[in-house]
């Protein structure tokens, strides 16, 4: 009886090492994915990388990356820095022989947790719209990229379309402005750049902080409605989103006066508020929706072929699954960049870092990913590894976002002389030598 | 007759006194340090180090915090979290503030520090008791965090109230690298575990037994209490700090207050519940279940057959898994993984000879 099994399970156990030594052959890039699929910002994390993956599997159905086909595996994090710092050393060295191209944690705690080792592994960082804002000066974090759009430049870009709204940036002189922050190091991240551009443009500014996760606002907002500001910016994550728009209505704060930050302007954050959203503006990098070709592309050959990574199909084209393609795309094009120099084959994290710092992103090639107005131009160098700097604001309606703005752009000129400064101090305290961006071009 | 002492005799006071007194710990723990320092360095690779070894180490040291203050002096504490920020802090400002302090001084000035915090709350530990105690440490974990959050002094104005980890060297040697940072972490920690078991056989140690046991036949037999307590609650403070900053700049290399909240608390209560109240060895073995026992299921979990089960619902079924075992555990074992290990010990002295 034991015999024949057993020769069995051989053979068995022998043809799928063979499978797994033909799946050898094929070129692979690997992408480690730290993401989270539980806890309070599941939301998010869903979102994110359902589009990162169905955009993957949409360049392997086209034949990958010049021939590359495109690789990951998940690791699941909860948002919890920690775990996530686990999962990084558990993936960083690739997937059966593939190596590792960049890592995307979407939370600002494991990135910084992730940063120094990120340098030392040469493995780039890719921060998009989050992050450490001073990372943006590459000569001091040469591994870290906080694409299209920093803290800084998120606020920037808000208080200058509070600007547009008042009749000219003069105006804003006397408005008061009240920012209601998640208690965490993404939620403080703008507090210093906020009350500098309150100073310039002579509007008062109060920071009302949320301890994580928000679910109970009812002081903070009867604080802000006794302080009667003309705009609420809302740096909110998760769960403390609809609640705050909630809450705003209970004390009789109107919706179309609160401004919600890049990480409160998805469908998961204004639908849940139901009719207390009808009104809240909030800006974006990217617009929701499904017509772009590309997302066509997707929903052609991966979603409608049962493959697609959301659990419940109606997010499709929402804003955090579009971010999730957005990612891919500027992942995947760096790696394209990358592999014009280096050769077309699986790269290591350091070749990949140099297509992160000559992306360039113009409109006729966005034109040709069938992602024109879903991403905005951009281009990086060895000094800025943002890029962008640029948001639209949309506004819901109760059902869905619409589009109310053009591109608004940071002032980046004002920010750059404090992301430099902040990136020497931190060259200081740790004693790094920042690079000669000059020397590399 | 693994464990048979027949044959060895005590000649002298020293000798009797001795922290271990049998040749077979001597042997085991000689083996064993010289397995962690030397072999391990070679055999080990930066997921070891990093994801899973120190943080094991630093886990067992706040265990180890936890337990003189509550395993040993009988004052029930969820501060724990409270007093490593505090650590961590410390040490981080210490090192920037005075330039040239050795990492290892502001590693001592931070448990300092958190020793002297922990002092302060634990003044009410004269007047209330048990569960009421509690409360007075919780204060303590909100008020840290609070005060950390809300004075960006603490962490040199960085706007996301983020301290990050200062250059890792000690006499010129650079312990930046995994290894690196786990020999730091292993040699700090297993210097403060000698200290922790010689503590707990000191006078001062069998004064936190009384008290613990009850403190008013401790005071009838003139043990002070008002200096126990207070001992009690300084040297926790201090093992707590350590741990602190050993958390923020080998392990995690940065940190931020809610980093240190009360879940972590809770953590490292569990791990003294789990490993053994009043027992040196268990901080190691509470700490070795709370932190590989996770990543051993999340790992076999990452075995599976991709799409076989959906990845957040895996993670919900881990948190069943890790429950279930922790109740049926503590239903079998009340007195925890020490008390066990105790018992296998028992039974070796008696192998092969059962009677």
């Amino acid at each position: 009886m034991f015999k024949p099994t057993f020769a069995r399970s051989l053979v068995l156990a022998l043809s799928l090492a063979a499978a797994a030594v033909t799946a050898q052959a094929e070129p692979e890039q690997y992408f480690p994915l730290q993401s989270y699929r539980v806890g309070p910002y599941a939301a998010g994390g869903t979102g994110f990388f359902g589009g990162f993956i169905d955009y993957m599997q949409y360049v392997n159905a086209n034949g990958g990356v010049n021939g590359v086909k495109l690789t990951w595996s998940e690791c699941e994090t909860e948002y919890v820095v920690e775990k996530g710092v686990e999962c990084y050393e558990r993936l960083k060295k690739g997937l059966n022989g593939a190596p590792a191209a960049a890592t995307n944690p979407l939370s600002v705690g494991i990135a910084y947790a992730t940063l120094d080792r990120s340098t030392a592994d040469k493995l780039p960082l890719i921060t998009i719209n989050h992050g450490r804002t001073d990372s943006t000066d590459g000569s001091v974090f040469p591994y870290a990229f906080p694409l299209q759009l920093n803290p800084y430049s998120e606020v920037s870009a808000i208080v200058n379309y509070i600007g547009k709204q008042a009749g000219g940036l003069d105006k804003l002189k006397g408005q008061k402005i009240v920012t209601l922050y998640h208690g965490s190091p993404y939620g403080k991240e703008t507090i210093p750049v906020l009350d500098l551009l309150a100073k310039k443009y002579g509007f008062t500014v109060e920071h009302v902080e949320v301890p994580h996760p928000g679910n109970e606002q009812q002081s903070q907002w009867l604080n802000i409605r006794r302080a009667k500001p003309d705009w609420v910016i809302l740096r909110g994550w998760g769960v403390m989103n609809p609640v705050a728009l909630k809450t705003a209505q209970k004390v009789g704060f109107p919706a179309n006066r609160i401004i919600g930050n890049i990480w409160s302007n998805s469908e998961d954050d204004a639908a849940p508020a139901g009719a207390a959203a009808k009104g809240f503006i909030s800006i974006t990098t990217h617009p929701s929706g499904t017509q772009f070709p590309v997302l066509q592309g997707i929903k052609k050959t991966v979603v409608d072929a049962g493959k697609g990574n959301l659990a419940d199909p109606k997010r499709f084209g929402s804003v955090y699954y579009n971010l999730g393609v957005v990612n891919g795309i500027l992942n995947v094009e760096a790696l394209r960049i990358a592999q014009d120099k280096f050769g077309k084959k699986p790269l290591t994290g350091e070749q990949v870092r140099w297509g992160f710092e000559n992306l360039k992103l113009d409109d006729a090639r966005l034109k040709s990913l069938g992602a024109l107005g879903l991403v905005q131009p951009l281009k990086l160098s060895c000094a800025d590894h943002e890029g962008g700097g640029a948001v639209r604001f949309q506004q819901w309606d109760g059902q869905k976002w619409s589009v109310i703005s053009d591109w608004v752009q940071a002032d980046r000129a004002l920010l750059r002389p404090i992301i430099e400064e902040s990136a020497r101090k931190y060259a200081k305290e740790k004693g790094i030598t920042p690079r000669d961006c000059g020397k590399e071009g | 007759m693994l464990y048979n002492e027949a044959g060895q005799f005590s000649i002298s006071y020293a000798g009797e006194r001795r922290l271990f007194r049998l040749r077979q710990d001597r042997c085991a723990l000689a083996l064993l340090l010289a397995f962690a320092f030397v072999v391990v360095p070679f055999v080990g690779n930066d997921y070891w180090f990093s994801a899973i070894l120190i943080p094991f180490l630093v886990l067992s040291l706040a265990g180890l915090g936890l337990n003189l203050l509550t395993g040993y002096a009988g004052q029930l504490s969820l501060g724990s979290a409270a007093f490593m920020a505090v650590g961590a802090f410390a040490a981080y400002n210490f090192g920037l503030r005075l330039p040239g302090l050795p990492l290892l001084a502001s590693l001592f000035l931070g448990g300092v520090t958190a020793a002297l915090v922990a002092v302060v709350f634990g003044l009410p530990s004269l007047r209330i008791k048990g569960f009421y105690l509690i409360v007075s440490t919780l204060a303590a974990q909100f008020f840290v965090s609070w005060a950390l959050t809300k004075f960006g002094w603490f962490s040199n104005d960085n706007a996301s109230g983020v301290i990050s980890a200062p250059p890792l060297t000690i006499f010129g040697a650079d312990f930046s690298s995994p290894v690196g940072r786990y020999l730091l972490t292993l040699g700090v920690v297993a210097a403060l575990f000698w200290l922790g078991k010689n503590l707990v056989r000191s006078e001062l140690g069998r004064n936190w037994m009384a008290v613990r046991d009850m403190d008013t036949a401790a005071a009838v037999i003139g043990i002070p209490l008002l200096k126990t307590k207070l001992l009690a609650f300084a040297l926790s403070g201090f093992f707590l700090g350590i741990a602190g900053s050993l958390w923020a700049f080998t392990y995690l290399g940065t940190v931020e207050p809610h980093g240190f909240d009360l879940n972590r608390s809770f953590q490292v209560l569990f791990i003294i519940i789990l490993g053994g109240l009043g027992s040196i060895l268990g901080n190691f073995l509470g700490a070795a279940f709370m932190v590989l026992f996770p990543l051993l299921l999340s790992n076999l979990a990452g075995a599976l057959p991709v799409g076989l089960i959906d990845p957040g619902q895996l993670e919900n079924l881990q948190k069943f898994i890790f429950g279930a075992l922790i109740i049926a555990f503590l239903i079998k074992e009340p007195e925890g993984l020490a008390r066990l290990w105790q018992r296998c010990r028992e039974r070796a002295r008696l192998w092969p000879l059962r009677y």
